[in-house]
Formats: structure tokens, C-alpha cells, sequence
């Protein structure tokens, strides 16, 4: 079920530019292919100096490889690396000074917090005494004050992923990379951590690219994201952005929740329950005279009608909203009402549907399995 | 010579085990393993009780701590113990130089071929030890035949399977790739990931191949016998001493050393493990 609204702070946020501390990073028609799997197919991304951006999709379509190449430890078969204007293709993961955070645990297990987190000042060659107040600074930074001393097999998941935040932030590195730090841990620890990577990531001004299959966490966290699938880059645009202008079907589906709706075409517009709503954009110049419509819940109102076409199926309670899914010639369309409205609409109640987008996405019928 | 083969039994199944996981060992033991365990512990401690009532006499044939006493005069003995010492120490570091970063490479980049060691490493056990050294020493240039070391070098060799299977199961434990990757992220190239990551975190693993590095090259005989040093085996074997309790004496001392050794190493891991890493 998605909790996600599309948050009103983004426009604002957007709208200051970044502080420029980080460094800019573009990631130039990489490829890269495994035996059979093509984990990166021609993937482009642009990244401003101290942008937050996320790669957000499915599992599997080449988020973590496209941050491993930026990090140095996977060569791309094509295609390049730019930080800060210099090509980094070359250089060695050791030498690239990118803080990065792993998908898995990464503290080393023989350190302290402040150790692992001074690993990086020591092969710096910063004085002992000098590197350990540094060390025990970041611990504070991400609220570990009182675990200095600890190791990682006396801290909880939430916890060691701060340490190795703490860790990566210690270089001051150039960019700082996080790969799903957030998905194994409970959802109110990962909520906190999110914000306090936010946090830091503002205060620092410090450029990072945030791996992520989680949409929620993608579109609360990013000032930009980059939706992938199938090792390419399908839209790159802040959250509200992607979620109300998706430029592909699969972006419309990936993020937020679509109803597909068979539709017939006339000119530039479909028929939708009984009206004529227009095709949104040009970027779908399919010559096709049947074609499936992508509807947001809250694009569609209901009402209930005695003579109506859809029958309420299912009802299911998100707090301000109640998600409604219709059925209506042989389709299922969800649509969100008010709360305080959601007792007119007992399942089985008859309603009238209709669109108050002022243009649809429309994309080929989805394919018959 | 016997306690050459007590090495070998010991050396597949001691290392392995103890490290890989520690997991709870079970306590219970039900009446029929309490019979096993009491005949195998019979097996071993009858013999060396044997041995050692052997050598602890006086001339007279009554129990005496003279012969204790006899040992560092006895003719031939330091040299001989500081030849073995020497050796020790060479093929220890030796075979910790080169397996080390083997073992990892294997571990990181030819993962499937860590099948494919398991079997190579073992080749030393299958092949006598008396067909290595004539090989051996057929092969080698002169200057490095007439070298203590070229023992050393062939000591590498025996010792491979269990510092091999020990390492082996070190690296098993730890994330290798996720470690090595941190550790490269923040700055550190190979050099100092090996020394400054990896060799903590495979402390017990490094401290068992070592000790069982020493258990043989202080009781490998016909390698040094055939290759004309006299090692401290090959004394014990073949020293002309006008008192054979004191070769026995030596042979059990050293014999209560390894195990011991290897003993407190099983525990050390234990009692790691007990509050070791979740992960
Ligand atoms: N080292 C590798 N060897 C073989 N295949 C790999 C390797 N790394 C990734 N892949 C494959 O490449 C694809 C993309 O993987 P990945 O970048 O990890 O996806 P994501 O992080 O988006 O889930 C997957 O199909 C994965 O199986
Ligand atoms: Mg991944």
C-alpha cells in the first residue's frame, strides 16, 4: 500500500540551489555486462555539486552496479566517469575519495565505532589524538556519542549503519555513496536514519547518490531521482516531478500507485467512462486506436449513482484518504475519496466514475498473459 | 617418528571445526560417546603414560626427575633444537607470505576455485613424504641443497593443507568482499587492507596454521633424515646418547607441548566465539 503524498516541501526545497560543497559527478553512456545480464545499458546521469539524488527501481535493474562503477570497484565496458570535471575511469577505488556505504554490514569487526570510523583519518596520517576527536565528533554527528567505545557485534543494525555513515563521512570525500542502507531495518529506526542522513547530507552540502527500491524513501529524501529499469535511466526529475508527470509507463506504474484502463483513441483524445479526456503530451506517438490509460487514485472521483457502472469491491482505510477499488466493465480502477466521505461507499455500492486530470498517459495494452 | 602421525590425524580435524562458526557446542553427552571418548582417551594417555614412566627413572629403575636435568647437556641437543627452531620460523613465515594473499585472491576473485585448492592442497598428505624429498632434492640447484632451508621450503609444502583448510575457514567467516571493499573505499590500498583488515580478523585462524606449522616441522622425520640435518626429531630418533630415556623424555615433552598448544588454541577460539559478531 503507498503512504506517499506528494510532499508540498519539494518546491521550496528545489527551488534554492543546492550549496555547492560536493563535488559534480556525471555518469557518461555506461554499460556493463555480467555472462548473460546487461546490469548497465547505456545508463546517463548528470549530478550537480552537493545534489541528493536517488536511483530508485526495481530489484535487479542495475542500481548497485551503476554505484559500484562510480565507486571504483566494477569497470565499465563502455562509457565514463566524471567528477569534478576530471575523467575518473582510471583511477582506483582506493584513490577516488568516495565515502561509501554498503548494502551489507561493513564495519570492520575488530574496531571500536571511533576506530572504524578513524580508519580512513589513519591512512590520512592524521595524529592519534587528533583523528580520535575527529572520530568521536562524527559518532556525535549521527547521535552515537555514547557507543565510541563499542564494537559492531555490541551494536544493533540501525546503529552500525550510523557508524558506517559516520565512517564514509570521515574522508570528507568528494561524493558519498549509500547502496539500501535503509531497507533491514524497522520502520521507525529508518525513518529516524533517514532523516538524519538528510540532515547531514544538507549540512555537509555534500554531493551523494542514495540507492533505493523503496518509492518512499526515494521521493522524501532526493532532490532529484533517477528512475532505472533494466540497466538505463528511464526519468530523471525531482519527486513531484516524477510522480505527476511521469514521462514513461513505466515510470507511472513504478512510482505511485496506476489503474490501467482499456481505452479507445479518437484524435488526440480516449474515451474515458463516458467522456473524452485528452492524451497527455506527445511523447507517446503510438498509432494505435486501442490503448490502456495509466489513472492516479486521486485523478478519478466517484460518486455514488443508482444507475452507475462500477461496483465498489474493495475499501481500504490510509488515514485522510480511503482507497476505493471500482469495478467497472471488467477492469478494476482504485480511487481515493476523503475519509470523512468513505461511509458512502460500502462495497457493493453502484458509482458513477470520472476523470479530473486534464489529460490522461496512455501507453500500449498491457500484453495478455 | 610416532608423533608424526599424530600430527597428520590431527591436522584435518582440529583446525577446521573450532573456527568456522561457533555454534553452541552440545553438552550432553549420552552413556555409549562417554564410552568413545573414555577408550580414545585411554588410547593416547596409556602409551604416554607408558613413555614417560619409561624415561623418569634412575639408573636403578626408580621414579627420578634426574633425566629432566640430563636433557640440555645431552650431546647435540641445543644445536638440534635450534635448527628446528630455525626451520620453524622459516616455513612459518614462508608459508604465511604466500598463502595468505593466495587464499584471499581465491577467495575473492576465483571463488569456484576454491574446490580445486581443497584438492590440490591436500596432495602433500597423499604423496610420501620420502617421494617429496628424493624429488626434492633431485630438483634442487646445489647452492640451495646444501641449505638448512631448502627443509624449510619443503616444509612449506607439507604444511599447506592445514594452514591452506585454516585460512580457508577464517575467510569463510568474514565478508571478505564487503570488508575489502570498505577498507579500499576509505583510502587504503591491498597492502594495508591485508595488514590492517584482514590479518586481525583472522587472528585465530593465522595463530592455529602457525601452531600447526611448528606441531610438524618439530616432528617431521624423514625428510630431515633423508636431507642429512639432524633436527630434533632425527636426534631423538638417531642421537647417540648413552641414555635412550632422554631421547623418549624430549619426544614427550614435546608431544605434551603440541597438544597443549593446540589445546589452549581450541579454547581461546571457544571462548572468542562465545561473544563473537553477529552478523
Ligand atoms: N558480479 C556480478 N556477476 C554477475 N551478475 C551480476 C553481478 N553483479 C550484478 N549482477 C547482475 O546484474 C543485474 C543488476 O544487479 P544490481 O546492480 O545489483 O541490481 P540492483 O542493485 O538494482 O538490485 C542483476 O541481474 C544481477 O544479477
Ligand atoms: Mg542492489
Amino acid at each position: 500500500m503507498l503512504k506517499f503524498a506528494p510532499r508540498t516541501s519539494t518546491a521550496t526545497r528545489v527551488s534554492t540551489p543546492p550549496p555547492s560543497g560536493g563535488a559534480p559527478v556525471v555518469l557518461e553512456n555506461l554499460t556493463r555486462q555480467f555472462a548473460a545480464t546487461r546490469a548497465l545499458d547505456g545508463f546517463s546521469l548528470a549530478i550537480e555539486p552537493g545534489e541528493f539524488v536517488a536511483l530508485l527501481g526495481p530489484s535487479g535493474c542495475g542500481k548497485t552496479t551503476a554505484l559500484r562503477v562510480l565507486a571504483g570497484f566494477e569497470r565499465p565496458d563502455v562509457g565514463r566517469v566524471i567528477v569534478d570535471g576530471a575523467e575518473i575511469s582510471d583511477v582506483p577505488a582506493q584513490r577516488r575519495d568516495m565515502g561509501m556505504v554498503f548494502q551489507s554490514y561493513s564495519l570492520f569487526p575488530n574496531m571500536t565505532a571511533r576506530d572504524n570510523v578513524a580508519f580512513g583519518l589513519r591512512l590520512r596520517h592524521q595524529r592519534g589524538a587528533q583523528r580520535r576527536s575527529r572520530a568521536a565528533e562524527l559518532l556525535e554527528l549521527v547521535g552515537l556519542a555514547d557507543h565510541v567505545a563499542k564494537y559492531p557485534h555490541q551494536l544493533s543494525g540501525g546503529q552500525q549503519q550510523r557508524v558506517a555513515l559516520a565512517r564514509a563521512l570521515a574522508i570528507e570525500p568528494r561524493v558519498l555513496l549509500l547502496d539500501e542502507r535503509l531497507s533491514a531495518l524497522d520502520a521507525k529506526v529508518r525513518a529516524e536514519l533517514r532523516d538524519q542522513i538528510r540532515e547531514v547530507q544538507q549540512r555537509l552540502a555534500i554531493t551523494t547518490v542514495f540507492v533505493t527500491h523503496d518509492q518512499e524513501e526515494a521521493l522524501s529524501m532526493a532532490d532529484r531521482v533517477c528512475v532505472m529499469s533494466r540497466g538505463r535511466a528511464e526519468q530523471i526529475a525531482t519527486p513531484s516531478t516524477l510522480y505527476s508527470r511521469p514521462a514513461t509507463p513505466f515510470v507511472a506504474e513504478f512510482v505511485g500507485v496506476s489503474s490501467r484502463v482499456n481505452v479507445a483513441r479518437t484524435g488526440d483524445s480516449v474515451e474515458l467512462f463516458g467522456r473524452d479526456v485528452k492524451i497527455r503530451g506527445d511523447d507517446f506517438r503510438l498509432d494505435l486506436a486501442v490503448m490502456d490509460a495509466l489513472l492516479r487514485p486521486e485523478d478519478v472521483d466517484v460518486e455514488a449513482a443508482a444507475d452507475g457502472l462500477g461496483v465498489v469491491t474493495h475499501r481500504s482505510f490510509l488515514g485522510a484518504t480511503t482507497r476505493l477499488e471500482i469495478g467497472i466493465g471488467g477492469e478494476a480502477v482504485k480511487a481515493d475519496v476523503a475519509s470523512s466521505d468513505a461511509d458512502g461507499f460500502e462495497l457493493g455500492t453502484r458509482v458513477r466514475l470520472s476523470v479530473n486530470a486534464r489529460d490522461v498517459l496512455v501507453t500500449e495494452q498491457r500484453p495478455v498473459r | 617418528m610416532a608423533s608424526l602421525e599424530l600430527e597428520y590425524s590431527l591436522a584435518p580435524t582440529e583446525p577446521m571445526e573450532p573456527f568456522s562458526t561457533g555454534r553452541p557446542t552440545k553438552r550432553r553427552i549420552r552413556g555409549g560417546r562417554g564410552l568413545v571418548l573414555v577408550i580414545a582417551a585411554l588410547y593416547f594417555i596409556i602409551p604416554f603414560y607408558a613413555a614417560m614412566q619409561f624415561s623418569l627413572q634412575d639408573i636403578q629403575g626408580h621414579f627420578s626427575l634426574q633425566p629432566l636435568s640430563q636433557i640440555l647437556t645431552a650431546p647435540g641437543f641445543v644445536s638440534a633444537l635450534w635448527l628446528s627452531t630455525q626451520l620453524a620460523v622459516a616455513t612459518m613465515m614462508i608459508t604465511l607470505v604466500l598463502m595468505v594473499p593466495t587464499v584471499i585472491y581465491v577467495h575473492l576473485r576465483m571463488p569456484r576455485f576454491r574446490r580445486v585448492m581443497e584438492v590440490v592442497t591436500m596432495l602433500p598428505i597423499v604423496i610420501p613424504p620420502i617421494v617429496l624429498i628424493v624429488g626434492v632434492l633431485q630438483a634442487s640447484p646445489l647452492w640451495l641443497k646444501n641449505s638448512q632451508y631448502l627443509l624449510a621450503l619443503a616444509y612449506v609444502v607439507l604444511a599447506m593443507p592445514f594452514v591452506y583448510r585454516s585460512l580457508d575457514a577464517g575467510l569463510g567467516a568474514l565478508d571478505l568482499k564487503t570488508l575489502v571493499e570498505a577498507s579500499r573505499s576509505l583510502g587504503s590500498g591491498w597492502f594495508s587492507t591485508i595488514l590492517r583488515v584482514l590479518v586481525p580478523n583472522l587472528r585465530s585462524a593465522l595463530l592455529s596454521a602457525s601452531v600447526l606449522t611448528l606441531a610438524l616441522v618439530f616432528g617431521e622425520f624423514t625428510m630431515a633424515s633423508l636431507d642429512n640435518w639432524t633436527t630434533l626429531p632425527v636426534w631423538i630418533a638417531l642421537a647417540p646418547t648413552n641414555n635412550p630415556r632422554i631421547n623418549t623424555l624430549v619426544a614427550m615433552i614435546f608431544l605434551l607441548a603440541t597438544c597443549l598448544l593446540l589445546m589452549g588454541l581450541v579454547s581461546l577460539d571457544r571462548s572468542k566465539s562465545r561473544h563473537s559478531r553477529r552478523s
